[in-house]
Protein backbone atom coordinates (compact mmCIF):
# COMPACT_ATOMS: atom_id res chain seq x y z
CA UNK A 1 0.00 0.00 0.00
CA UNK A 2 1.32 3.24 0.57
CA UNK A 3 1.97 3.58 3.79
CA UNK A 4 6.24 4.54 3.16
CA UNK A 5 4.80 7.39 1.05
CA UNK A 6 2.88 8.72 3.59
CA UNK A 7 5.60 8.34 6.34
CA UNK A 8 7.86 10.55 4.07
CA UNK A 9 4.95 13.49 4.38
CA UNK A 10 5.08 12.87 7.51
CA UNK A 11 8.13 13.19 8.36
CA UNK A 12 8.43 15.97 6.19
CA UNK A 13 5.82 18.08 8.16
CA UNK A 14 7.59 17.09 11.27
CA UNK A 15 10.97 18.31 10.29
CA UNK A 16 9.57 21.51 9.48
CA UNK A 17 7.74 21.90 12.97
CA UNK A 18 11.16 21.27 14.72
CA UNK A 19 12.95 23.62 12.92
CA UNK A 20 10.57 26.58 13.36
CA UNK A 21 10.55 25.84 16.62
CA UNK A 22 14.64 24.87 17.61
CA UNK A 23 13.55 21.39 18.30
CA UNK A 24 16.63 19.14 17.78
CA UNK A 25 14.65 15.78 19.17
CA UNK A 26 11.72 14.88 18.93
CA UNK A 27 10.05 11.92 21.40
CA UNK A 28 6.72 10.78 19.91
CA UNK A 29 4.58 11.84 16.92
CA UNK A 30 1.14 11.59 17.59
CA UNK A 31 -1.34 10.88 14.57
CA UNK A 32 -5.24 10.76 14.04
CA UNK A 33 -6.32 7.98 11.94
CA UNK A 34 -9.61 7.51 10.80
CA UNK A 35 -10.80 3.68 11.02
CA UNK A 36 -11.42 3.59 6.90
CA UNK A 37 -8.93 5.88 5.76
CA UNK A 38 -7.49 2.43 4.98
CA UNK A 39 -4.27 2.46 6.61
CA UNK A 40 -3.17 -0.41 7.58
CA UNK A 41 -1.23 0.83 11.62
CA UNK A 42 1.63 -1.85 11.68
CA UNK A 43 2.74 -1.52 8.04
CA UNK A 44 3.05 2.56 9.13
CA UNK A 45 4.95 1.86 12.01
CA UNK A 46 7.25 -0.44 10.36
CA UNK A 47 7.74 1.84 7.80
CA UNK A 48 7.66 4.33 10.37
CA UNK A 49 10.79 2.90 11.80
CA UNK A 50 12.86 1.93 9.33
CA UNK A 51 12.40 5.58 7.91
CA UNK A 52 13.26 7.59 11.12
CA UNK A 53 16.76 6.28 11.01
CA UNK A 54 17.63 8.48 8.05
CA UNK A 55 16.63 11.82 10.07
CA UNK A 56 18.49 12.59 13.12
CA UNK A 57 15.99 15.01 14.67
CA UNK A 58 13.04 11.75 14.65
CA UNK A 59 15.69 8.98 15.04
CA UNK A 60 14.31 8.31 18.25
CA UNK A 61 10.66 9.15 17.75
CA UNK A 62 7.82 6.60 18.58
CA UNK A 63 4.73 6.97 16.19
CA UNK A 64 1.75 6.70 18.37
CA UNK A 65 -1.78 6.47 16.30
CA UNK A 66 -5.10 7.56 17.99
CA UNK A 67 -8.01 6.03 16.05
CA UNK A 68 -10.87 7.88 14.87
CA UNK A 69 -13.94 5.79 14.76
CA UNK A 70 -16.13 6.01 11.36
CA UNK A 71 -19.43 7.39 11.38
CA UNK A 72 -21.84 7.20 8.43
CA UNK A 73 -24.99 9.99 8.60
CA UNK A 74 -28.22 8.57 6.64
CA UNK A 75 -29.50 11.54 4.14
CA UNK A 76 -32.76 9.43 4.77
CA UNK A 77 -33.32 8.82 8.22
CA UNK A 78 -31.08 11.24 9.29
CA UNK A 79 -29.50 9.03 12.03
CA UNK A 80 -25.82 8.50 12.16
CA UNK A 81 -24.43 4.66 12.61
CA UNK A 82 -21.23 3.13 12.78
CA UNK A 83 -19.76 3.30 9.54
CA UNK A 84 -17.21 -0.36 9.79
CA UNK A 85 -20.27 -2.42 11.19
CA UNK A 86 -22.88 -1.91 8.45
CA UNK A 87 -21.04 -0.26 5.56
CA UNK A 88 -22.43 2.35 2.87
CA UNK A 89 -26.54 0.67 3.90
CA UNK A 90 -28.12 2.40 6.95
CA UNK A 91 -29.06 -0.31 9.24
CA UNK A 92 -32.07 1.93 10.43
CA UNK A 93 -33.95 2.50 7.02
CA UNK A 94 -31.99 0.39 4.48
CA UNK A 95 -31.34 3.24 2.54
CA UNK A 96 -27.97 3.91 0.14
CA UNK A 97 -28.51 7.96 0.72
CA UNK A 98 -25.57 7.82 3.48
CA UNK A 99 -22.19 9.99 3.82
CA UNK A 100 -19.26 9.94 5.75
CA UNK A 101 -19.29 11.88 8.72
CA UNK A 102 -15.68 10.92 9.91
CA UNK A 103 -13.07 8.42 10.03
CA UNK A 104 -11.54 9.24 6.64
CA UNK A 105 -8.91 10.79 8.81
CA UNK A 106 -5.09 11.02 8.07
CA UNK A 107 -3.29 13.86 10.17
CA UNK A 108 -0.74 14.96 12.69
CA UNK A 109 -2.42 15.42 15.89
CA UNK A 110 1.05 16.64 17.99
CA UNK A 111 4.44 15.69 18.83
CA UNK A 112 6.39 15.67 22.10
CA UNK A 113 9.40 16.91 22.63
CA UNK A 114 12.09 17.18 25.53
CA UNK A 115 11.27 20.33 27.48
CA UNK A 116 14.98 21.39 28.30
CA UNK A 117 17.35 22.78 26.05
CA UNK A 118 20.66 20.76 25.98
CA UNK B 1 14.08 11.57 32.00
CA UNK B 2 13.44 14.85 31.28
CA UNK B 3 9.98 16.43 30.92
CA UNK B 4 7.92 16.52 27.83
CA UNK B 5 6.75 19.42 25.74
CA UNK B 6 3.66 18.97 23.44
CA UNK B 7 3.43 20.67 20.67
CA UNK B 8 0.16 20.56 18.81
CA UNK B 9 0.08 20.27 15.42
CA UNK B 10 -3.38 19.37 13.57
CA UNK B 11 -2.53 19.23 10.07
CA UNK B 12 -3.57 17.30 7.44
CA UNK B 13 -0.58 14.67 5.93
CA UNK B 14 -1.87 15.64 2.60
CA UNK B 15 -2.69 19.07 2.90
CA UNK B 16 0.43 20.31 1.05
CA UNK B 17 0.15 17.89 -1.84
CA UNK B 18 -3.51 19.44 -2.00
CA UNK B 19 -2.15 22.52 -2.09
CA UNK B 20 0.65 22.17 -4.44
CA UNK B 21 -2.04 20.19 -6.90
CA UNK B 22 -3.93 23.16 -6.33
CA UNK B 23 -1.10 25.24 -7.62
CA UNK B 24 -0.73 23.36 -10.54
CA UNK B 25 -4.24 22.90 -12.03
CA UNK B 26 -4.64 26.77 -11.71
CA UNK B 27 -1.32 26.88 -13.14
CA UNK B 28 -1.94 24.71 -16.19
CA UNK B 29 -5.31 26.18 -17.05
CA UNK B 30 -3.93 29.85 -17.47
CA UNK B 31 -1.54 28.65 -20.12
CA UNK B 32 -4.48 26.47 -21.37
CA UNK B 33 -3.05 23.34 -21.12
CA UNK B 34 -5.23 20.10 -20.06
CA UNK B 35 -3.94 17.68 -17.52
CA UNK B 36 -5.65 14.56 -17.14
CA UNK B 37 -4.54 11.77 -14.94
CA UNK B 38 -4.79 8.10 -16.67
CA UNK B 39 -4.99 5.44 -13.97
CA UNK B 40 -5.55 1.16 -13.98
CA UNK B 41 -4.66 -1.82 -12.76
CA UNK B 42 -1.52 -3.42 -14.78
CA UNK B 43 -1.99 -4.78 -17.71
CA UNK B 44 -5.73 -3.17 -18.60
CA UNK B 45 -4.50 -1.70 -21.89
CA UNK B 46 -3.73 2.04 -20.50
CA UNK B 47 -0.63 2.08 -22.99
CA UNK B 48 -2.31 0.84 -25.69
CA UNK B 49 -5.45 2.78 -25.51
CA UNK B 50 -3.68 6.03 -24.64
CA UNK B 51 -1.04 5.92 -27.58
CA UNK B 52 -4.24 4.81 -30.10
CA UNK B 53 -6.05 8.01 -28.90
CA UNK B 54 -2.74 10.31 -29.09
CA UNK B 55 -2.75 9.03 -32.59
CA UNK B 56 -5.93 9.68 -33.40
CA UNK B 57 -5.43 13.57 -31.77
CA UNK B 58 -1.92 14.72 -32.41
CA UNK B 59 -2.76 16.26 -35.50
CA UNK B 60 -4.64 18.81 -34.18
CA UNK B 61 -3.82 18.94 -30.81
CA UNK B 62 0.00 19.24 -29.56
CA UNK B 63 0.19 16.36 -26.73
CA UNK B 64 2.55 15.37 -24.50
CA UNK B 65 2.52 12.27 -22.00
CA UNK B 66 4.13 11.65 -18.48
CA UNK B 67 5.22 8.20 -17.78
CA UNK B 68 5.78 6.87 -14.50
CA UNK B 69 7.18 3.38 -14.34
CA UNK B 70 8.66 2.14 -11.29
CA UNK B 71 12.07 0.15 -12.60
CA UNK B 72 11.95 1.47 -16.92
CA UNK B 73 11.36 3.52 -19.11
CA UNK B 74 9.64 0.95 -21.32
CA UNK B 75 6.31 2.36 -21.13
CA UNK B 76 7.70 6.19 -21.93
CA UNK B 77 9.66 4.56 -24.99
CA UNK B 78 6.66 2.31 -26.09
CA UNK B 79 4.37 5.06 -25.97
CA UNK B 80 6.68 7.98 -28.09
CA UNK B 81 7.44 4.85 -30.61
CA UNK B 82 3.66 4.40 -31.10
CA UNK B 83 2.73 7.95 -31.59
CA UNK B 84 6.00 10.10 -32.05
CA UNK B 85 5.30 12.83 -29.33
CA UNK B 86 7.16 13.79 -26.33
CA UNK B 87 6.93 11.77 -23.34
CA UNK B 88 8.50 12.83 -20.13
CA UNK B 89 10.10 9.81 -17.36
CA UNK B 90 8.49 10.69 -13.77
CA UNK B 91 11.35 9.27 -11.17
CA UNK B 92 8.87 8.69 -8.32
CA UNK B 93 11.83 6.64 -6.42
CA UNK B 94 9.77 2.98 -6.41
CA UNK B 95 6.87 4.84 -4.29
CA UNK B 96 3.59 3.00 -5.31
CA UNK B 97 1.75 6.64 -6.60
CA UNK B 98 2.34 9.98 -7.90
CA UNK B 99 1.46 13.45 -6.14
CA UNK B 100 1.70 16.91 -6.82
CA UNK B 101 5.50 17.43 -6.39
CA UNK B 102 6.25 14.74 -8.64
CA UNK B 103 4.18 15.85 -11.30
CA UNK B 104 5.19 19.60 -10.89
CA UNK B 105 8.80 18.59 -10.54
CA UNK B 106 7.70 16.66 -14.26
CA UNK B 107 6.00 19.84 -15.46
CA UNK B 108 8.98 22.05 -14.45
CA UNK B 109 11.33 19.88 -16.93
CA UNK B 110 9.11 20.88 -20.09
CA UNK B 111 9.29 24.36 -18.63
CA UNK B 112 12.98 24.44 -18.35
CA UNK B 113 13.38 22.82 -21.96
CA UNK B 114 10.87 26.06 -23.23
CA UNK B 115 8.25 23.29 -24.10
CA UNK B 116 5.28 23.13 -21.55
CA UNK B 117 3.65 26.69 -23.18
CA UNK B 118 3.45 24.27 -26.71
CA UNK B 119 1.36 21.53 -25.29
CA UNK B 120 -2.34 21.44 -25.36
CA UNK B 121 -3.24 18.19 -23.23
CA UNK B 122 -0.67 16.62 -21.47
CA UNK B 123 -1.89 13.07 -20.19
CA UNK B 124 -0.06 11.25 -16.86
CA UNK B 125 0.14 7.57 -17.39
CA UNK B 126 -0.07 6.83 -13.41
CA UNK B 127 1.38 3.70 -11.65
CA UNK B 128 -0.84 0.66 -12.62
CA UNK B 129 -2.83 0.10 -9.11
CA UNK B 130 -6.17 0.63 -8.28
CA UNK B 131 -5.31 1.67 -4.59
CA UNK B 132 -3.07 3.94 -3.87
CA UNK B 133 -2.75 6.67 -6.81
CA UNK B 134 -6.64 7.31 -6.02
CA UNK B 135 -5.05 8.34 -2.70
CA UNK B 136 -3.30 11.64 -3.58
CA UNK B 137 -4.17 14.75 -5.79
CA UNK B 138 -1.84 14.88 -8.89
CA UNK B 139 -2.70 18.58 -9.70
CA UNK B 140 -4.92 17.03 -12.64
CA UNK B 141 -7.85 18.60 -14.29
CA UNK B 142 -9.14 15.82 -14.78
CA UNK B 143 -9.25 11.76 -13.52
CA UNK B 144 -10.05 8.91 -15.78
CA UNK B 145 -9.45 5.18 -15.44
CA UNK B 146 -9.21 2.22 -17.34
CA UNK B 147 -11.34 -0.81 -16.68
CA UNK B 148 -10.71 -4.05 -19.06
CA UNK B 149 -13.09 -6.59 -19.58
CA UNK B 150 -10.76 -9.55 -18.72
CA UNK B 151 -10.61 -7.71 -14.93
CA UNK B 152 -14.17 -8.77 -14.08
CA UNK B 153 -17.57 -6.36 -13.88
CA UNK B 154 -17.14 -6.67 -9.76
CA UNK B 155 -13.71 -4.32 -9.87
CA UNK B 156 -15.41 -1.59 -8.74
CA UNK B 157 -16.45 -3.11 -5.49
CA UNK B 158 -13.06 -4.25 -4.62
CA UNK B 159 -11.48 -0.94 -5.55
CA UNK B 160 -14.64 1.76 -4.54
CA UNK B 161 -12.10 4.98 -3.63
CA UNK B 162 -10.53 4.32 -7.15
CA UNK B 163 -13.95 4.61 -9.26
CA UNK B 164 -15.50 7.40 -7.12
CA UNK B 165 -12.98 9.94 -8.02
CA UNK B 166 -13.04 9.86 -11.46
CA UNK B 167 -14.66 11.63 -13.94
CA UNK B 168 -14.49 8.99 -16.83
CA UNK B 169 -14.53 5.56 -16.64
CA UNK B 170 -13.16 3.13 -20.47
CA UNK B 171 -14.18 0.03 -20.29
CA UNK B 172 -11.55 -1.43 -22.39
CA UNK B 173 -11.20 -3.97 -24.67
CA UNK B 174 -14.64 -4.65 -25.34
CA UNK B 175 -14.01 -6.56 -28.45
CA UNK B 176 -13.05 -9.32 -26.27
CA UNK B 177 -16.22 -9.61 -24.40
CA UNK B 178 -17.65 -12.57 -26.21
CA UNK B 179 -14.80 -14.57 -24.51
CA UNK B 180 -15.51 -13.36 -21.11
CA UNK B 181 -17.98 -13.54 -18.46
CA UNK B 182 -18.22 -9.68 -18.22
CA UNK B 183 -21.56 -7.67 -17.83
CA UNK B 184 -21.45 -4.19 -19.40
CA UNK B 185 -25.09 -3.42 -17.68
CA UNK B 186 -23.68 -4.34 -14.41
CA UNK B 187 -20.67 -3.12 -14.22
CA UNK B 188 -22.13 0.44 -15.12
CA UNK B 189 -24.61 0.10 -12.58
CA UNK B 190 -21.84 -0.65 -10.00
CA UNK B 191 -19.67 2.59 -10.86
CA UNK B 192 -22.56 4.36 -11.06
CA UNK B 193 -23.48 3.47 -7.60
CA UNK B 194 -20.31 4.66 -6.20
CA UNK B 195 -20.36 7.64 -8.31
CA UNK B 196 -23.69 8.61 -10.36
CA UNK B 197 -21.67 11.52 -12.14
CA UNK B 198 -19.02 9.26 -13.68
CA UNK B 199 -19.14 9.45 -17.76
CA UNK B 200 -18.92 5.46 -18.62
CA UNK B 201 -17.76 4.92 -22.22
CA UNK B 202 -16.61 1.25 -23.77
CA UNK B 203 -14.04 1.29 -26.11
CA UNK B 204 -11.88 -1.06 -28.45
CA UNK B 205 -8.44 0.16 -29.07
CA UNK B 206 -7.91 -2.50 -31.48
CA UNK B 207 -11.42 -1.97 -33.42
CA UNK B 208 -11.73 1.86 -32.34
CA UNK B 209 -15.25 1.67 -31.01
CA UNK B 210 -15.73 4.40 -28.60
CA UNK B 211 -12.75 6.22 -29.75
CA UNK B 212 -14.86 9.09 -31.41
CA UNK B 213 -16.87 9.58 -27.85
CA UNK B 214 -13.31 9.22 -25.37
CA UNK B 215 -12.00 12.04 -27.84
CA UNK B 216 -14.93 14.48 -27.77
CA UNK B 217 -15.22 13.94 -23.74
CA UNK B 218 -11.45 15.16 -23.76
CA UNK B 219 -12.06 18.13 -26.07
CA UNK B 220 -15.00 18.72 -24.08
CA UNK B 221 -12.77 19.10 -21.17
CA UNK B 222 -10.39 21.33 -23.45
CA UNK B 223 -12.94 23.84 -23.98
CA UNK B 224 -14.25 23.50 -20.54
CA UNK B 225 -10.75 24.55 -19.00
CA UNK B 226 -11.03 28.71 -18.68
Amino acid sequence: MHELGVVFYVIKDVKEVALQNNINKVNSVTLDIGEVSGVIHEQLIDCWDWAKKREPVLEEAVLKINTIKAVTFCEDCKKEYETVAHGKICPYCGSENTYLLEGNEFSIKEIEVPDEDN
Amino acid sequence: MGKVRVIEIHENVFAKNDQKALETRKELALKDILFINVMSSPGSGKTTALSSLINKMKGEYKIGEMDVDIHTDIDARKVSDATGIETLQINNGGLCHIDADMTSRALEEYEKSGKLEDFDIIFLENIGNLVCPAEFDTGAHKNMMILSVPEGDDKPLKYPLMFSICDLVLISKIDTLSFFDFDIQKAKENILRLNPKAKIIPISAKTGEGMDEWQSWIEDCKKNLK
